[in-house]
């Protein structure tokens, strides 16, 4: 099927009494890394988590792959292939990391289910994972916290990967380890929105970009043609790239 | 695709295992054996503290899970425990040659038949009331309160209905009356039972728990469910085989602590249940380790108080409670974030 995999038309989020999404319209072409920016407050961990199930989009509609998954219950999104690591990453302290990676195998009863070829390549990018797989979880630095969230997340093979400021709080070496792993994933055709603050980051790695504000996407269009737009940066954002 | 891994010996974890709320129960009682002064007096309150303490962890464990997976405050727990007594009472009623036989196989055959229909029967009720009662109220804590109370209430009075208002003997099998003497101490027999039956839901318990991914997504699911419904599971169904779960074993329970009370009253639930938040609030949300630990303290602190100053011991698992939280504000093996 061509067009975008994903899709909101219209949508607004109420939290409470609290009119958080004024009406997102935004696309997600397939196979390709879309940027969502914006200042604190514009509404992007709100935009994926409605997206999510997580919350009710109040109005609107949100489509994946033709389908209108508004009234979705989050797992029933998750089934359709969708990973989500949300900002907290969402990691199980109390677990070890293999029944944190063994919990997003759905179809694994133990870990010696999982796909090995899969894990291994995993391994390959995130090197912490294999090392404290015995490990609680929570024992865990805050990059490989983050590490095992995306692990996680590709457990098993998705149409579209949801991450909410991977690089937050990481060290420039694992930012790195970050940007190779989405850079693969998206080689292997995978779809992928990104919430992000750290523009650097997302500069090397976005194909597309959508800027909110205020609960609305304000702008769309090639991250390439964003980044060398310092005016509408400067109005967007007030940053620079 | 391969399943075999090219890990390189993944690291392994060091010992880390907090071990220091284990030493409670045996430093509890250690300390008030100089107090009693008898051994053999503090031997048979020792094993009906440790009776009683199994008991309250058998109807406990599954309100911790119900409490830590899905943040419900269900205050109607003590109708399954005085359900599962009252079905005991029926069902040991209808077998007078087994349990007045003066074997004990037959005996255990009656006690287990009983256990087996008042928990069929209290996890049956238990999904009416999760799905009648507490599925309109998740996240509201003031509601699950007061609606749980009042289906309690309501049990209650179905129970009066059913069974009548009074006061029921609960006579146990000819085979387990009597103690068993070790030394100079008397054990009563059906105490040694409950211990066992205790120790095997433990076990039963932290298998599950520990072995399983239905086990796995219930430990992940308490310490945070929104992640779990993401990565694609439905909390909501693990909730209610949960909290059906948790019903049968309350109703297990409820046969177990009216064989130990050896009468059975519609309002004992209720009397029970101030017990299972107590031990609940000191092993920590969500925990069955800590709710076991919690649950021997209880036992033990209510037969030795009982023992040596009965007046203290209406308020002695309060204080015991208070000092728990003053050491660990959470708990002692807290695993819900709330």
């Amino acid at each position: 099927m061509s067009g975008p995999l994903l899709t909101l038309a219209g949508v607004h989020t109420h939290i409470g009494a609290y009119h958080i999404l004024h009406g997102v319209d935004m696309a997600v072409p397939r196979g390709q890394l879309t940027m969502l920016l914006g200042r604190n407050g514009a509404g992007k961990t709100t935009t994926l988590r409605t997206i999510m199930g997580l919350w009710r989009a109040s109005a609107g509609m949100v489509t994946f792959d033709g389908q209108d998954i508004t009234q979705f219950a989050t797992p029933q999104i998750a089934r359709l292939k969708v990973a989500y690591v949300p900002e907290n990453m969402g990691i199980f302290a109390d677990l070890t990391v293999k029944e944190n990676m063994l919990l997003a195998a759905t179809k694994a009863s133990h870990a010696r289910d999982i796909d090995g070829q899969r894990l291994n390549w995993i391994f390959g990018l995130f090197p912490a994972v294999e090392k404290f797989w015995d490990y609680p979880a929570g024992k865990l630095s805050g990059g490989q916290k983050q590490m095992l969230a995306v692990a996680r997340a590709i457990v098993e093979p998705r149409e579209l990967l949801i991450v909410d400021e991977p690089s937050k709080g990481l060290a420039p070496s694992i930012i790195n380890n970050m940007i190779d792993a989405f850079s693969q994933l998206k080689a292997g055709g995978v779809t992928i929105l990104l919430v992000e603050q750290n523009i650097n980051f997302a500069k090397r790695l976005g194909d597309h970009v959508a800027v909110m504000d205020n609960g609305r996407v304000v702008h769309r269009g090639s991250m390439a043609a964003f980044a060398e737009d310092d005016a509408l940066q400067q109005s967007l954002m007030g940053l620079t790239l | 695709m391969s399943n075999t891994l090219t890990a390189s010996g993944p690291a392994k974890p060091a010992v880390d295992f907090d071990w220091k709320p284990l030493l409670l129960v045996p430093v509890l009682a250690l300390l008030v054996l100089p107090v009693i002064g008898s051994p053999s007096t503090w031997l048979t309150l020792t094993v009906a503290g440790l009776a009683m303490g199994m008991i309250i962890f058998v109807i406990a464990s599954g309100l911790t899970l119900v409490f830590g997976l899905m943040d419900v405050l269900n205050f109607g727990h003590g109708v399954f425990i005085a359900l599962g007594a009252f079905v005991a009472t029926t069902i040991l009623g209808v077998m007078p040659g087994w349990t007045a036989s003066p074997e004990l196989w037959r005996n255990l055959i009656a006690v287990f038949a009983a256990m087996l229909v008042a928990m069929a029967v209290a996890g049956a009720v238990g999904l009416a009331f999760e799905r009648v009662l507490v599925r309109p109220v998740y996240g509201q804590h003031l509601k699950q309160i007061l609606i749980t109370m009042g289906g309690m209430i309501i049990g209650e009075e179905l129970i009066k209905v059913i069974w009548g208002p009074q006061q029921i003997p609960l006579m146990l099998p000819e085979g387990l009356r009597g103690a068993v003497i070790v030394g100079d101490a008397a054990i009563e027999k059906f105490r040694l039972l409950a211990v066992l039956m205790g120790g095997l839901v433990f076990v039963a318990l932290a298998w599950v728990l520990t072995r399983t991914k239905i086990g796995l997504l219930i430990r992940a699911g308490v310490e945070n469910s929104e992640m779990v419904e993401s990565l694609g599971y439905r909390i909501r169904r693990l909730f209610v085989a949960v909290f059906v779960v948790g019903s049968a074993l309350a109703g297990l329970g409820g046969v177990m602590w009216g064989l130990y009370q050896q009468t059975v009253i519609p309002q004992m639930g209720a009397q029970v249940n101030i017990l299972i938040f107590i031990v609940i609030i000191i092993g920590g949300l969500g925990s069955t380790g800590g709710a076991l630990i919690g649950a021997l303290l209880v036992g033990l602190m209510a037969n030795y108080t009982g023992f040596l100053a009965p007046k203290v011991a209406l308020f002695s698992n309060i204080a015991l409670m208070v000092a728990i939280l003053l050491w660990r504000p959470r708990g002692i093996y807290p695993v819900a974030n709330r």
